[in-house]
């Protein structure tokens, strides 16, 4: 059997390096994919179909179950991120204090139910499943800081910031 | 590295510490952290380097009282102060060595006199990201008394002797899970920490990983040389940005100090640890279905037996304790199985960590011996439920868990009175609910995170969480039936009973708490169409068409 050589990186964009620097640190061993693809949605901010395909042929894993893993967590998007993101967390904690309002709010407001982007690329709306300041509910993630108490005001305004950007 | 070298570097540490005349140890957890610590840190510097006061400023792990923060606590004179911004750096500064600063001080003996700090006794005392600073609180002292002094089986029988049991909620005795694995054949082993704390609601974990991080490497070496395993791995959230880093600072560090990998200290024993990360899949808090995912694949359980005990990770035994577990591990060693065992209940012992959320003034971290009361938890240590509230029930376990009424507040939590009670004692989220929480809409919003988070491997949990979704929808918009209610409690039974893995056994428990005590509710919303806690908005009429489940 011939030795196995990796597919040659998609392009010349550096951050396929950062990928395959991964796939190099774990020996290309195929326990590695949920790592790469971390690492791909950490340097890309999603997965596209090139991706999944490059990692998937470097890892030796049939395209069906990298796809499937892909689809099986939350945490890994299809779909390239809007400019601004807010993720609203529904965890228990928070729901009890009034996270289904704050959605509700912000889907009104956006006008596209959570987990889309704005049609003009600005505003991502996520959902969390708690992301552990449970103390300060309700929160939100404000491109990924942290905002305890959230009020619906301070949320609009936050939004409305956002989209006259 | 050897015990003298430790003592060394914990003697260095205190001479280095005694240098400075005061100590501000500032927490730097998510909730203070967003309430401005850093700036806050910032400011104590520039404020003491000002005033030329000889102050050390340390960042620390969540200090527990998390709706106060962010926190300062000023050593020697041990003074806490809370709501501290960067605004008032110079008054605390100013005030060391003279009289503590008054609007600032904060008043919560009865929050922490009646907890008991053990796996959080560091918390507050440390730098997370310092190695030192944790031996100086005789870290890794355990692991090298244990690897020159102690058999494994020593070690077994000592965390035996603890009655220790898993602190992930399920409660099995840890020493008997210690044991089967050591017995099992084979040269290679691993050893995994679960630290996928899914629970929505909770919080323990997260603050164990990032405010002492060592303490978790340190019970996962001691429980590695004691079933004979050489790797390690500790699965965490991708969530959890914060733990990840300090885990993997704190993993650097151990190994620079050859505390983590070949010979340590000078004994045949080899250990070293990977993180892997989560990626959002509550399923994966599972056992089973956690090391599908450390493997690569889809989280999907697998049935029981072979249990990973035998057969785990790629096929080898494989040891899985929750992070709390671990984190219990090197004070039993140091201490002996006997202090352990004194502190608790009959047949739950030691002390368990809560997240206190929801409707209750005080929320955040309380450590609290096993056995207290319920009521103690939330009125003398929590504060009670604040702006003029009413208590109604409070929710432990999770989604897997259920909801206790008041009338029950006088239960002593421990494992076995929570089980009876048609709760678990799950991972440690305690939520708060008063009058204005509806309890049909809390039972439908778990069997909703169910529905989501089903891996769709079994159909019972497939289809039937979703169905069980629709007939609570019905409810909570005022189109249900009592012939409905039947149908929901009999589904309920089957998907308790064919479940294939603890999520789908377990999804019906919120309901079928939430039936029990507060069955008045569900026949409100039936019979009158109306929502006693005014959260349903009874509108919108859903059919009553079945869902099709696919996937």
């Amino acid at each position: 059997m011939p030795a196995f050589t990796p597919p040659p990186l998609p392009s010349d964009d550096k951050r396929w390096k950062i990928v395959n620097g991964t796939m190099r640190k774990n020996g290309f061993a195929r326990h590695a994919l949920i790592e790469t693809l971390h690492t791909v949605q950490s340097s890309f901010g999603y997965l596209d179909d090139d991706s999944i395909r490059f990692v998937a042929q470097s890892l030796r894993v049939p395209l069906s179950q990298a796809y499937g893993v892909v689809t099986f967590y939350h945490y890994f998007s299809l779909k390239p991120p809007g400019k601004h993101t807010l993720t609203i967390c529904a965890g228990t904690a928070c729901y009890i204090k009034g996270a289904d309002k704050l959605i509700a709010a912000a889907e009104q407001k956006l006008g596209i139910p959570q987990g889309q982007t704005t049609n003009d690329g600005k505003i991502s709306l996520m959902m969390a499943r708690c992301v552990g300041a449970c103390s300060r509910a309700p929160v939100a993630l404000s491109d990924g800081e942290v905002v305890g108490e959230m009020s619906g005001e301070q949320m609009l305004e936050q939004l409305e910031r956002w989209a006259v950007e | 590295m050897t015990i003298e070298e430790l003592e060394q570097i914990a003697k260095s540490v205190s001479q280095e510490n005694e240098k400075y005349d005061f100590q501000l140890n500032v927490c730097m957890d998510l909730a203070c952290a967003s309430q401005g610590a850093e700036k806050l840190r910032e400011a104590l510097v520039k404020a003491a380097e000002a005033c030329g006061k000889n102050v050390l400023i340390r960042r620390t792990g969540c200090m527990g009282p998390c709706s106060s923060g962010p926190l300062v606590r000023v050593d020697p004179d041990d003074v806490l102060y809370h709501h501290a911004n960067m605004s008032h750096a110079g008054a605390i500064v100013e005030s060391l060595g003279g009289a503590p600063v008054p609007e600032l001080q904060c008043d919560l003996n009865d929050h922490f006199e009646k907890q008991v700090r053990v796996v959080l006794e560091n918390a507050g005392y440390i730098d997370p990201e310092k190695i030192d600073d944790y031996i100086a609180r005789d870290g890794y002292k355990a692991l090298l008394t244990a690897l020159t002094e102690m058999t494994p089986n020593g070690v077994i029988h000592r965390v035996t002797e603890s009655g220790l049991r898993g602190r992930g909620g399920g409660g099995y005795p840890t020493g008997l899970k210690w044991g089967t694995v050591a017995k099992a054949g084979g040269d290679v082993k691993y050893v995994v920490c679960n630290g996928d704390e899914g629970d929505p609601g909770a919080f323990m974990d997260r603050s164990v990983m990032e405010g002492d991080p060592h303490r978790v490497v340190e019970g996962m070496a001691l429980a590695a040389y004691a079933v004979g395993a050489s790797k390690g791995f500790i699965y965490v959230r991708a969530e959890y940005p914060v733990a990840v880093a300090r885990l993997t600072t704190a993993l650097r560090e151990a190994r620079r100090r050859g505390l983590l990998g070949n010979n340590i200290c000078n004994t045949p024993f080899n250990f070293d640890v990977e993180i892997r990360l989560g990626a959002g899949a509550f399923v994966c808090g599972e056992e089973t279905a956690l090391l599908a995912s450390i493997e690569g694949k889809r989280g999907t359980p697998k049935p029981r037996p072979p249990y990973p005990a035998v057969s785990g990770l790629w096929g080898k035994p494989t040891l899985i304790n929750n992070v709390e577990t671990y984190a219990n591990i090197a004070p039993i060693i140091r201490n002996g199985g006997k202090w352990f065992a004194n502190m608790g209940s009959e047949r739950s012992k030691g002390t368990k960590v809560f997240a206190l959320t929801g409707k209750i003034t005080h929320t955040g971290l309380v450590e609290v011996p096993m056995g207290i009361k319920l009521r103690e938890i939330i009125e003398n240590i929590g504060g009670g439920v604040p702006n003029g509230h009413t208590f109604k029930a409070v929710q432990t376990g999770g989604p897997s868990g259920g909801c206790i009424p008041a009338e029950m507040l006088d239960l002593g939590v421990s494992y076995d009175a929570l089980m009876k009670v048609g709760s678990i004692m799950g991972s440690g989220g305690m939520i708060v609910m008063d009058d204005t929480s509806c309890m049909v809409n809390v039972a439908r919003f778990f069997v909703e995170f169910c529905m989501t988070e089903s891996c769709g491997k079994c159909i019972p949990c497939r289809a039937g969480t979703a169905q069980m979704h629709t007939l609570l929808t019905r409810i909570c918009s005022g189109s249900g039936t009592m012939e409905e209610l039947d149908l929901l409690v009999q589904l309920c039974a089957t998907i308790k009973e064919t479940s294939l893995c603890g999520l789908g056994m377990t999804a019906p428990n919120p309901v079928l708490s939430t039936l029990k005590y507060f069955k008045n509710e569900y026949i409100e919303h039936i019979v009158h169409k109306r929502c006693p806690a005014g959260v349903c908005t009874m509108k919108a009429p859903v059919p009553n068409t079945p869902v099709e489940v696919l996937a």
